[in-house]
């Protein structure tokens, strides 16, 4: 598995997934399973927390986007998951500016520099 | 003194010679894995640094791509549905490689292009030029975030490093150390004890042997006398003359029992 390349995966709403799918990220396995998910307004936190959760449980994921306003919602996965591999990241999503003190690993960080540093 | 204060050990000079190899050892491993120690957090606070020039970057350039979507569409209409269903295979990918900095491994990851773009006749009916300026918007955004990924991995990888070493430094340094020479200083005061006893039994012999000694003298001070007073001084110097006594024949020296 290792020897072959990895690949990211994207939790967010319609436009980042369309917008990094255009990137050319997005791949269906043999399963037919995305590795990208779209979020709803209405989506129910249950549904991101299993596909999150599947995500990190996959071998051939290695770096994971997730919007950060739906990162909030599945804030507990995020801190509990701690191996290096796969990363979750958390880009700003398309309706909120990015907030670094929300951020699980800048929040980890901190301490060791002061606040001006994250602006 | 308990056993959880220093090595359960018999004080001897082996042992006290081994204890002192062991703490010359802990204190050189201790120095040793201070230094990777700090080496990890110089190489920790630049990763830091660099995550955070990187997410502020990061910030950027998705304002750039989300703001050139919005134009995409407006152009091209909505497309969303049409990219959404049509993910077949990922043209970027990524792939894991290795840094080595003391001893630790660190992930660090590697983008790269393979395939053809399955999106290549998107927009071919209008937006088509937004379309291929969003497609690379994005695909700059990718390589901005693979990059972030990569030294967060470092970071969380580094992180966990620092800590293993740290609590390694510390229990050297607060029990592993203070152990070892509670446990040196313990044999040193065993060996000094059984040396004053050592010392002390002999002095005892000596004194008992002492006493032993002037009691025989008197009896042979006495006895001397008599034979003076009874034959004079020829036969005295035969009679001591034959009167050494031998060495071999210690039937009457017991054994001394404290």
């Amino acid at each position: 598995m290792s020897a072959r390349g990895k690949l990211l995966a994207i939790i967010g709403d319609e436009d980042t997934c369309t917008g990094f799918l255009l990137g050319g990220i997005g791949e269906l396995n043999k399963k037919r399973q995305p590795n990208f998910m779209v979020v709803e307004k209405d989506t129910p936190s249950a549904d991101i927390e299993e596909q999150l959760k599947s995500f990190l449980g996959r071998q051939d994921i290695a770096i994971i986007l997730i919007s950060q306003s739906i990162a909030d919602v599945v804030r507990h996965i995020i801190d509990a998951h701690n191996d290096p591999i796969p990363t979750i990241l958390e880009i700003p999503s398309k309706d909120a500016p990015y907030d670094p003190s929300k951020d699980s690993i800048l929040r980890r960080a901190k301490g060791m520099f002061s606040a001006e540093d994250f602006r | 003194m308990s056993s959880s204060e220093r090595l359960d050990i018999f004080p001897s000079r082996m042992n006290l010679t081994i204890m002192k190899t062991r703490l010359k050892g802990a204190h050189k491993g201790h120095s040793l894995l201070k230094k990777k120690a700090d080496a990890l957090k110089i190489r920790f606070h630049a990763v830091l640094k660099k995550i955070i020039e990187a997410k502020q970057q990061m910030g950027d350039i998705m304002k750039e791509a989300a703001f050139s979507l919005a134009e995409t569409k407006f152009s091209g209409g909505d497309f969303s549905p049409v990219v959404l269903q049509n993910v077949s295979k990922a043209q970027l990918k990524v792939r894991s490689k290795q840094e080595n900095v003391a001893g630790v491994k660190l992930p660090a990851f590697e983008y790269y292009e393979d395939g053809s773009d399955s999106y290549e006749l998107t927009g071919l009916a209008r937006g088509g030029e937004q379309i291929s300026r969003l497609k690379k918007n994005y695909a700059k955004a990718v390589k901005l975030l693979v990059e972030l990924a990569s030294l967060q991995t470092s970071f969380v990888t580094l992180d966990e490093a620092i800590k293993i070493t740290n609590r390694r430094v510390n229990a050297i340094e607060h029990v592993i150390i203070p152990k070892i020479e509670r446990t040196i200083s313990y044999i040193i005061t065993e060996l000094d004890e059984g040396e004053r006893e050592e010392f002390f039994r002999l002095k005892k012999i000596q004194q008992k042997k002492e006493v032993k000694r002037t009691a025989q003298e008197a009896v042979r001070k006495e006895w001397e006398k008599r034979q003076e007073k009874q034959f004079g001084d020829e036969r005295l110097n035969q009679v001591l003359s034959t009167h050494v006594p031998n060495l071999l024949d210690d039937k009457e020296d017991d054994d001394l029992l404290f």
